[in-house]
């Protein structure tokens, strides 16, 4: 998030969307409820009629994977009524005219056509957005699950630029991050590309750095591969060996008998968790790892706040934390790893990480933590980013064409699905299928799809149905319900009685690697 | 009882709460009432973030393949054997054939050490999570 989670409490109107943000992140819902109250609008533009269209002051419901073309016709709408920042354009941006260009094209009458919203309410939208004073665009993986997820981001950001809703309290790019500690997994560079604090692997001065600091020779200059890239070069035979640590690809990831497929070819498969998880138990080597109540360790959240978490418990048996055990693997290996704690292990992040230099668990035992950019110990975080400049100088507008999804139905695939997560569970459901009282609420998968759809199919509340795509089979109960449109249904990914990546398209967004979660072509039949 | 501070598992929100204690055993949470994130509440999922953790699921010792089977091993035959198998892959078809997928479930600490590992004990640029899924 460029901006904070306090400052929710003084922002005009929220635009959210792609984001369920009340089922995923409730603690982040209620506060956009809460400023509802107190007189602040909401726009939700969602396929669905997820719990925040009963809420909001204007609900859009695109035709999925249209977000670029709803987005360029609300800026063409902004620019055309002159209703833009002309300042914040002039002073702090660069590429207006492309950006002009580029969203011209897209008029209400085109942007009806693309994406089933009606000119009037996509020109209520614009208004709504442009001429509000503190308005906070929030986003999830709605946005990004696409196979124009980088295109989707990027037209966020221009919006929110060409409006001047950056770089002060209360407004901004919020992308919701769905897992207590992907932010902190991508600053610490569990990335191909980067090294801790996002320094690049290809940059020469940031190589030498480290190589100096971890005592080796040569480190590799060249960018690895990105997880979905990985389960491709597995079945190429150019990976021998897959080492994982606390992820579940036989739940999470696209086209799940590619991931069975790819596994099973592997010459050697390390796992390293807390449950003997789908994947785990076709690997080699299972290393049973402690959970987040048996270690002692920093967490960093949405709003790039790095919070300490202590010891309560003991681990169960023989269990040992994740980063002892990473220190064992590498002394075995023949490099020396001789961490006391992880407070020491942090000494040499802020060493190296120059967002995280400040960030030292002296600091962070005596407060509710820091946000990062913290480049020294006096420094006291960062609630807002952009704030007289981007890290860059400018803002570059960076204008996208609109494109379908990969997979459009036909006549014999004509649903889309769409996939995600509900309030009762998480992501795989490791966790929280073993909690009685959240399997109480949800213990089957069920298929959300459309009356009209459902009548036609003659499928009632209940009913066992069977989605089919061209990768895969599953049957879930359904539930009749308006919350999606016509010829969409809807599934998630926490039930491995269903597991509903095995139907999903691995087809991926060029740049940043992220399947298409949120659209392919499945067809739906009733269970006689 | 013991009371200690901790960060919820669960979503990116980063809700802080208190997991009560008591014999080794977690017993219950209370948000944290000044945290700025979520000020004295939680919701379903994080009010029940503990009962896993004492889950009959949970993984107590180390496992290792044998004859196709997955059976229980001391730590010094599995970490030997991890080291080993990977030590060999890396000689035999380099370092390219060895891919690290991190977590976004652990601490800022352990990701740090797992991408150490990848780069400078076993010479790979090929470490991702899933931040992407």
């Amino acid at each position: 998030m460029t901006n904070s989670i306090n400052e929710f409490e003084d922002a005009d109107l929220f635009l959210v969307t792609g984001s369920n943000t009340t089922a995923q992140h409730p603690l982040i819902g209620s506060r956009i409820i809460n400023a509802k109250e107190r007189g602040a609008k909401l726009l939700l533009i969602d396929p669905r009629a997820i719990q925040f269209a009963q809420f909001a002051d204007l609900h859009l419901r695109q035709n999925i994977g249209t977000d670029v073309a709803v987005l360029n016709g609300m800026m063409n709408i902004i620019i055309e009524e002159n209703l833009y920042d002309r300042t914040f354009v002039e002073e702090r941006t660069e590429g207006f005219d492309q950006l002009k260009s580029v969203t011209s094209r897209y008029t209400p009458r085109v942007v009806e056509r693309i994406s089933g919203i009606s000119a009037a309410d996509l020109e209520k939208a614009a208004r709504m957005y442009a001429t509000s004073d503190k308005a906070m665009l929030v986003y999830c993986m709605g946005i990004t699950q696409h196979t124009t997820g980088t295109d989707n981001v990027k037209s966020c950001a221009n919006l929110a630029m060409l409006t001047g809703h950056i770089g002060r309290p209360s407004t901004g790019v919020n992308p919701l991050r769905g897992q207590n500690n992907v932010q902190g997994a991508c600053d610490m560079g569990a990335l191909p590309n980067v090294y801790s604090g996002y320094q690049p692997v290809t940059d020469t001065a940031i190589k030498k750095k480290f190589e100096d600091a971890w005592g080796v020779q040569v480190l590799d200059d060249k960018v690895g591969l990105t997880v979905t890239e990985m389960m491709i070069a597995v079945r190429k035979e150019e990976i021998k060996s897959l080492y994982i640590m606390g992820e579940n690809p036989m739940m999470s990831d696209p086209d799940t008998s590619h991931i069975d497929h790819a596994l099973s070819h592997l010459e050697f498969l390390v796992v390293q968790d807390i449950f003997l998880s789908e994947t785990a138990a076709k690997a080699d080597v299972v290393l049973p790892a402690a959970s987040f109540a048996e270690k002692e360790g920093t967490f960093t959240n949405t709003e790039r706040r790095v919070q300490i978490s202590k010891k309560a418990v003991p681990p169960p048996g023989l269990a040992r934390p994740d980063w002892e055990i990473i220190c064992e693997v590498s002394r075995l290996a023949g490099y020396a790893m001789d961490y006391t704690s992880p407070a020491d292990i942090m000494r040499e992040i802020n060493t190296l990480t120059p967002s995280y230099a400040g960030i030292t668990y002296r600091r962070l035992e005596q407060s509710y933590g820091i946000q990062w950019p913290c480049p020294n110990e006096e420094h006291p975080g960062t609630p807002y980013l952009h704030r007289d400049r981007f890290t860059k100088g400018r803002g570059t507008f960076l204008p996208c064409d609109f494109k379908p999804v990969a997979e459009v139905p036909d006549e014999e695939y004509d649903f889309l699905l769409t996939t995600g997560r509900i309030y009762y569970h998480y992501h795989t459901g490791t966790m929280t299928r073993r909690i009685s009282i959240l399997e109480r609420e949800a213990p089957v998968p069920m298929i959300e799809i459309n009356p009209e759809d459902a009548k036609r199919l003659s499928i009632k509340n209940n009913d066992t149905v069977e989605i089919t795509s061209r990768r895969g089979v599953i049957k879930a109960r359904a539930e009749v319900t308006g919350r999606v449109p016509r010829k969409v249904v809807f599934s998630t990914f926490h039930f491995h009685e269903a597991p509903v990546n095995l139907l999903t398209n691995p087809a991926l967004d060029p740049l940043a690697k992220i399947p298409e979660y949120k659209g392919c072509a499945v067809k739906v039949r009733r269970c006689v | 009882m013991a009371r200690t501070p901790s960060i919820c598992p669960f979503c990116g929100c980063g809700c802080e709460f208190y997991l009560a204690s008591h014999g080794g055993r977690v017993v219950g949470i209370e948000p944290s009432p000044s945290n700025p994130v979520n000020k004295g509440m939680l919701c379903a999922k994080g009010w029940n973030a503990y009962e896993f953790i004492h889950s009959p699921d949970r993984l107590t010792k180390p496992l290792v393949r044998k004859h196709g089977t997955l059976v229980e091993s001391s730590w010094e035959e599995a970490l030997k054997t991890v080291a080993g198998k990977l030590t060999e892959i890396k000689s035999q078809y380099g370092p390219r054939a060895l891919a690290f997928l991190s977590s976004a479930k652990v601490t800022n600490e352990e990701n740090y050490l797992f991408m150490k590992m990848a780069r400078a004990v076993f010479g790979t640029n090929n470490v991702d999570h899933c931040a992407r899924l």
